[in-house]
């Protein structure tokens, strides 16, 4: 469970999102008064309830292990803002 | 001097052998022209949806009932979020609390070790335990250019296994063996084909070392670019004496990232972990749980005879020793040769002698596998009956090997076409005998003066003699009873 306490400028961090220090105080504030809502759910009694990930009661939505053609390479290369020798390119990028 | 021991962890990544990906119908084709496979969902494009093969899921189930995993009722989905060119979605959908399979171990056995290695194993018929074994995508591959990156997609999205081992490994030969099994493993279930120059199946590696006595773990270091079984050998190898040597002489390990180089023969720094990676996992909402047990069902019913399953019924039906047991059994086709060849044979054993020495030899010297192989295993053991029954003495069985070998011909053919029938006839080869004693009266006289290895001698100018057709045994025979 995610602390009321959450760092703004991490969560920034996180999610490469570059805050000025206004924008963290009024993101702060504001992303604060959300979690407090939901912190609410907190004070319900859980007792004998399972935890779920979905609320759907469905399982085993699953395909058949069977090829279709995807996209053309012209089509997907056209997407991407640069590329080359069919590779879509980005800024080098080390580990 | 204090003395360390070394903890070694491995998480070994493994693609699964299925026709199209895990959350999509592209296919999954190694070395294909890039970015030809590839769909909305798989680049990560807004709005696509992920549905899960279900082949992948019963692949995983077979994994864990192999080697004998906890699967609990149900699993899920989850998201790893971190940004990275090679996940267009800016997450990897992998599986984080409730895993596909949990627990686990992986046997291994004296023939997995490297083969300098087998006659000093420090732990015999060690078990190594695993955490977990979950499913996950597999992302891009990049390729780094002097200026930029490049990023072919058609890997993205190619199901995943992450097969993640409790820190029992002790040293660089038991890493080398428990890769080795678990390689075997995939290939028997036909769950991968788990070919790591194709990088069908990758390994990371942490490492620490501890004085001697102490509980505490030491600093845990990660090695990547082990491309090998033999390079995850090497590296650890050099890794380990790496740190011992450090804290010898008194410094300290951070926890860091360091890559192999398996043309220098050395690791080298990548980067030190700052802080743990906070991915912010949570339930991917576009896909629903799994319930395991008809999947579970499935995979039960394609269970395979496991490796040592295998080598134990080699013994017990052909009487063949256990270390030939291991050899024949190690390549599934292998085993399927030998199995056909010895069905029917009186002397299962010598058609394995006949697979181990002359066919593997051959076999290498021709640059072909054992699915190339241009003896049929009837054909071998048709041979190997040829032999035992007397028809052809080994020598001539060598060279109707060789001929069957190159033209296919079947042995008995061969046989008849050269003239290699064996001479057995007590009365033609007392007739050599009464020739070669005469021609030899030096011999002659050292055997009646004790000198017992003369026969041989005797024994091999009859064979000459004979032009290599006379039965060596009888002989042997009759020449020691003319010499009394």
């Amino acid at each position: 469970m995610s602390s009321p306490n959450l760092d703004v400028r991490d969560v920034a961090r996180l999610a490469r999102i570059e805050l000025t220090d206004k924008e963290t105080d009024t993101f702060q504030s504001q992303l604060g008064s959300v979690l407090e809502y939901v912190e609410q759910l907190g004070k319900l009694d859980l007792t004998g309830v399972e935890p779920t990930a979905h609320a759907n009661p469905i399982f085993n939505v699953f395909r058949e292990d069977a090829v279709e053609p995807g996209l053309r390479r012209e089509a997907v290369l056209a997407n991407a803002p640069q590329s080359a020798n069919n590779l879509v390119l980005v800024t080098k990028v080390l580990e | 001097m204090t003395e360390y021991l070394a903890t070694i962890g491995l998480e070994v990544h493994v693609q699964l052998r299925t026709r199209s990906k895990m959350f999509c119908s592209c296919a999954v084709e190694f070395g294909a022209e890039p970015n030809t496979h590839v769909c909305p969902v798989c680049l990560g494009l807004p709005g696509a949806l992920p549905v899960m093969n279900e082949e992948a899921l019963r692949l995983t189930a077979l994994a864990g009932l192999m080697l004998g995993c906890e699967i609990g009722p149900v699993c899920k989905f989850d998201r790893k979020n971190y940004f990275y060119p090679d996940m267009p979605k800016n997450y990897q959908i992998s599986q984080y609390d409730l895993p596909f399979c949990l627990g686990g171990a992986v046997p291994l056995h004296d023939l997995s070790y490297p083969k300098d290695a087998q006659k000093m194993i420090a732990t015999k018929d060690k078990k190594i335990r695993l955490v977990r074994i979950h499913l996950e995508e597999d992302v891009a591959k990049s390729f780094h250019m002097e200026t930029v990156s490049g990023i072919d997609f058609n890997r993205a999205g190619t199901p995943l296994l992450e097969i993640v081992s409790e820190p029992d490994i002790a040293s660089p030969e038991e890493a080398f063996a428990y890769l080795t099994v678990l390689q075997q493993l995939m290939i028997y279930g036909g769950i991968s084909d788990a070919d790591m120059e194709k990088g069908q199946m990758r390994c990371d590696v942490n490492v620490s070392v501890r004085p001697v006595g102490t509980e505490k773990f030491g600093t845990k270091i990660e090695l990547k670019n082990l491309n090998s079984i033999s390079g995850v050998r090497r590296g650890l190898a050099f890794e380990i004496p790496r740190q011992i040597e450090i804290l010898r002489a008194g410094g300290t390990l951070d926890q860091e990232t360091r890559r192999w180089d398996d043309v220098r023969g050395e690791t080298t720094l990548m980067r030190i972990k700052e802080s743990a990676h906070d991915y912010r996992y949570f339930p991917d909402p576009d896909l629903l749980p799994v319930r395991t047990a008809p999947l579970v069902a499935a995979a039960r019913a394609r269970q395979p005879e496991l490796p040592w399953e295998k080598r134990a019924r080699f013994v017990a039906d052909f009487g063949v020793s256990e270390y030939d047991a291991s050899v024949l059994s190690d390549d599934l086709e292998m085993a399927a040769y030998f199995e056909t060849a010895a069905k029917g044979a009186r002397k299962p054993k010598n058609v394995a002698n006949w697979i181990l020495n002359d066919l593997q030899s051959a076999l290498a010297t021709a640059s072909l596998g054992i699915r190339d192989c241009p003896i049929r295993p009837e054909g071998l053991d048709e041979l190997v009956h040829l032999i035992d029954s007397g028809v052809i003495n080994s020598r001539q069985g060598k060279e109707v090997f060789a001929e069957m070998f190159s033209t296919g011909k079947a042995a008995a053919g061969i046989v008849e076409e050269k003239g290699l029938r064996q001479v057995s006839d007590a009365g033609a080869i007392e007739a050599l005998a009464d020739e070669v004693l005469a021609a030899n009266p030096g011999p002659v006289a050292d055997y009646k003066s004790g000198k017992a290895s003369a026969l041989n001698f005797l024994k091999g100018q009859l064979m000459k003699l004979s032009k290599g057709k006379a039965n060596p045994s009888l002989a042997g025979e009759i020449l020691e009873k003319k010499l009394q």
